[in-house]
C-alpha cells in the first residue's frame, strides 16, 4: 500500500513538473510571459522535490538502517546547495552572468556524474545497457563539470590566456580512447569477465578521474571569443547526462527535461557557431586567434577622431540614429549612461534603436540583459536579421565598444580571418561614429576597415566618460535654446 | 494495481526523441533576445538531477555512497536554485516602453559593485 502511494504521488509530481518545465519554457518564447514561464517550471520543480521524499517509504532494506542519515545528509544538502547558490544567484552582477552560468551548469552535470558513481559503486546497475547508459552519463556528466569549472575559470579572468601545446588535439584523442577503454573495464568487471588488474572500485576512480581531466584538456585551448559557443555546448552536455541517468534510474521527468535541455543547448550552439561563421567542430579543436597565412587586404587612408561633443549634436540634429553596443560598453559599466544620453535623443524626437549581433557579450543574448538591467525597452532593441537593411537609411550609426561585428572586411575582403561571418551593416550608415578606448585591434586581433572609411569618426577615450561629455553638449544645446 | 515505472530501451528512446524534438521546437520560438535567460532557464530545467540525487542518497549503505549522494544532492539543489534565481532576476528587467523597470535603483548598484 504504501509503495503503491508513494509510486502514484511521485509519478504525478514528476509528469506534472515535466509539463510545468516544458509550458514554462514555452511561455519564454516572449518577454511579456517569459517572467511567468521561469515561475511555473519553479513550481514543478519544488513539487518534485517534495514529492521525491516519498522515496523514502520504498528504499532498499539494506539501506533502511541509514535512513535518519540519509535523510539529515539531504536536508543539509539542499539547504547549502540551494541556498548558497540562491543568495549568490542574487546578487551577482549581470556582466558576471556568463561565468555564472557556466558554474551553475557544471554543477549540474557534476550532479549527474555522482548519481553514475552511486550506482556504480553499489552495483545497481542491471544488464549491460544500463550499465553502458550509466557510465555514458557519467562520461558526459563529468566532462560537463571540469570543462565549465574552467569555462568560468576563463570568463571570470582567472585563467588569461588559452593553454595551447603542440599535439594538443592527439593528446586529447588518446584521453578519450582511455577513457572509453576503462568504461569497458568497468563493464566486463561488472559483468564479471575475469583477468582484469584493478578492482572494480578502482576502475570506476580512474574513469571518473579521466573524465574530468578530459573535460580540462578539452576547453583549456579554447579562446576567450569562442565561450559563447563553449558554454552552450556544455549546457547540452549537462542536459543530456541527466537525461541519461534518468534512464538508468526510470525516471522520466529526468528523462525529459535533460533532453529538452540537451536539444535547446544543441540549437544554442548552432546558431552561435553560425554567427560567428564556423563550424562546432572548428571552434572545439582548432585554435582561434592565431594570425591568418593569407595577408589580408591593405587598408588606405587613415583613422579620423573627433570629438564627443560634436558628435553628441550631430546625433541630435539626425533623423535617425542606430546604436552598435558590443562588450567593451559593459566593461566600462556605461550602459545607464548611453540609455540617459538615448533618452535625451528621444526627447529631441530622434528615432533611435539598439541592434545586437547574436555574438554581443560572452554568451549569447547577454547584450540585451544589459540593456534591459540599464532600463532599455526591448521595444527599442533589434537583432541583426531585423535591423541590418535600416543602417543604409540611418544617418548615425554609433558604436561603443564593439569591433569586429561592424567590420566590412567580413564582407569584402576573402584573405580576413572574419570573411563570412554575418556582420551588422554599420559601414553602411550616412555618418558612423566609434567611440573607443584608443587606436588598437579587436578582441580577435583583426584591424577594423571601418575605421578607415571616410564616412567614420573616431571618438576615441573611455565610453563612460565619452557619454558624459555627449550628455553634457545636448543638455547644453538645451539650456542655450532656453 | 501498480503504479511502478518501467521503461525499456525502446521506450526510452521514444521518451527521448520526443522530447529533443519538443525542445527543439519550443526553444526554436524564443527570440535572440531572451537568449540569456533561456540558456540559464533551461540550466534551471536541468537541475532536475537533484531529484535523481535525493533518489541515490536515499538509498545509499556504504559511506562513500552517502559522501557522494550528499554531493549529487548539493551540486543538483546548486543548480536548481541557482539557476532559478538569476532567471527570474533577468527577465524581470525586460520592459516595454510604456511600464518602468521597477527595482532600477538596486541593479544599478549591483552593477556598479561588479
Amino acid at each position: 500500500m504504501l509503495t503503491q502511494i508513494s509510486q502514484l504521488v511521485i509519478g504525478a509530481a514528476d509528469l506534472g513538473a515535466a509539463f510545468l518545465f516544458m509550458f514554462g519554457l514555452k511561455r519564454m518564447s516572449s518577454p511579456a510571459t517569459a517572467p511567468s514561464g521561469i515561475r511555473v517550471a519553479g513550481i514543478g520543480m519544488i513539487a518534485a522535490v517534495l514529492a521525491s521524499f516519498l522515496y523514502l517509504l520504498t528504499v532498499d532494506a539494506a539501506a533502511r538502517p541509514h535512513m535518519l542519515v540519509n535523510v539529515g545528509l539531504a536536508v543539509l544538502a539542499l539547504l547549502i546547495g540551494g541556498v548558497g547558490a540562491w543568495f549568490v544567484g542574487r546578487k551577482v552582477a549581470m556582466t558576471a552572468m556568463p561565468q555564472m552560468v557556466a558554474i551553475y551548469n557544471g554543477m549540474g552535470g557534476g550532479a549527474a556524474g555522482s548519481i553514475a558513481a552511486v550506482e556504480l559503486f553499489g552495483g545497481r546497475t542491471q544488464g549491460t545497457t544500463q550499465l553502458v547508459v550509466t557510465l555514458l552519463g557519467g562520461l558526459i556528466g563529468a566532462v560537463s563539470l571540469s570543462g565549465s569549472v574552467i569555462a568560468w575559470a576563463k570568463l571570470d579572468g582567472v585563467l588569461k590566456q588559452p593553454l595551447r601545446v603542440r599535439g594538443q588535439q592527439y593528446a586529447n584523442a588518446v584521453v578519450m580512447a582511455v577513457t572509453v577503454a576503462v568504461a569497458g573495464m568497468i563493464v566486463t568487471s561488472v559483468l564479471g569477465v575475469g583477468g582484469l588488474v584493478l578492482t572494480t572500485p578502482a576502475w570506476i576512480w580512474t574513469f571518473f578521474a579521466l573524465a574530468l581531466l578530459f573535460g580540462i584538456l578539452m576547453t583549456l585551448p579554447i579562446g576567450g571569443a569562442d565561450m559563447p559557443v563553449v558554454i552552450s555546448i556544455y549546457n547540452a552536455f549537462t542536459g543530456l547526462a541527466v537525461g541519461l541517468e534518468g534512464f538508468v534510474l526510470q525516471n522520466p521527468a529526468l528523462m525529459i527535461a535533460g533532453m529538452v535541455v540537451g536539444a535547446a543547448g544543441l540549437l544554442l550552439t548552432v546558431i552561435m557557431a553560425r554567427a560567428m561563421n564556423r563550424s562546432i567542430a572548428n571552434v572545439l579543436f582548432t585554435n582561434f586567434g592565431t594570425p591568418a597565412k593569407a595577408k589580408p587586404g591593405a587598408i588606405k587612408g587613415s583613422e579620423r577622431s573627433t570629438d564627443a561633443a560634436d558628435a553628441a549634436i550631430k546625433m541630435r540634429y539626425a533623423g535617425k540614429v542606430i546604436i552598435v553596443p558590443g562588450y567593451g560598453l559593459a566593461a566600462a559599466h556605461a550602459q545607464q549612461k548611453l540609455y540617459e544620453f538615448v533618452k535625451l535623443l528621444l526627447a529631441a524626437k530622434v528615432s533611435v534603436k539598439f541592434a545586437i549581433h547574436p555574438v554581443a557579450g560572452r554568451m549569447p543574448g547577454q547584450m540585451d540583459v544589459l540593456l534591459a538591467e540599464a532600463g532599455v525597452p526591448y521595444d527599442m532593441i533589434f537583432q541583426l536579421d531585423d535591423i541590418n537593411d535600416d543602417f543604409a537609411t540611418s544617418d548615425v550609426a554609433l558604436i561603443i565598444g564593439a569591433n569586429d561585428v561592424v567590420n566590412p572586411a567580413a564582407r569584402t575582403d576573402k584573405a580576413s580571418p572574419i570573411f563570412g561571418m554575418p556582420i551588422l551593416n554599420a559601414d553602411k550608415a550616412a555618418q558612423v561614429f566609434v567611440v573607443k578606448r584608443g587606436q588598437g585591434k579587436g578582441y580577435s586581433g583583426i584591424v577594423n576597415a571601418l575605421f578607415y572609411a571616410p564616412n567614420c569618426n573616431m571618438v576615441y577615450g573611455d565610453a563612460q566618460a565619452v557619454l558624459v561629455k555627449m550628455i553634457e553638449a545636448v543638455r547644453g544645446l538645451g539650456a542655450a535654446a532656453a | 494495481m501498480t503504479f511502478a515505472i518501467a521503461m525499456t530501451g525502446f521506450v526510452a528512446l521514444y521518451i527521448f526523441m520526443l522530447a529533443g524534438f519538443a525542445g527543439w521546437v519550443i526553444i526554436g520560438n524564443v527570440p535572440a533576445i531572451l537568449h540569456t535567460p533561456l540558456m540559464s532557464g533551461s540550466n534551471f530545467v536541468h537541475g532536475i538531477v537533484v531529484v535523481g540525487g535525493l533518489y541515490a542518497l536515499f538509498n545509499a549503505i556504504t559511506p562513500q555512497e552517502q559522501a557522494i549522494g550528499f554531493v549529487a544532492v548539493l551540486l543538483g539543489a546548486g543548480n536548481a536554485a541557482g539557476g532559478y534565481a538569476v532567471t527570474d532576476r533577468m527577465l524581470a528587467m525586460f520592459k516595454t516602453s510604456d511600464a518602468k523597470p521597477a527595482r532600477k535603483h538596486a541593479q544599478i548598484h549591483h552593477l556598479k559593485k561588479g
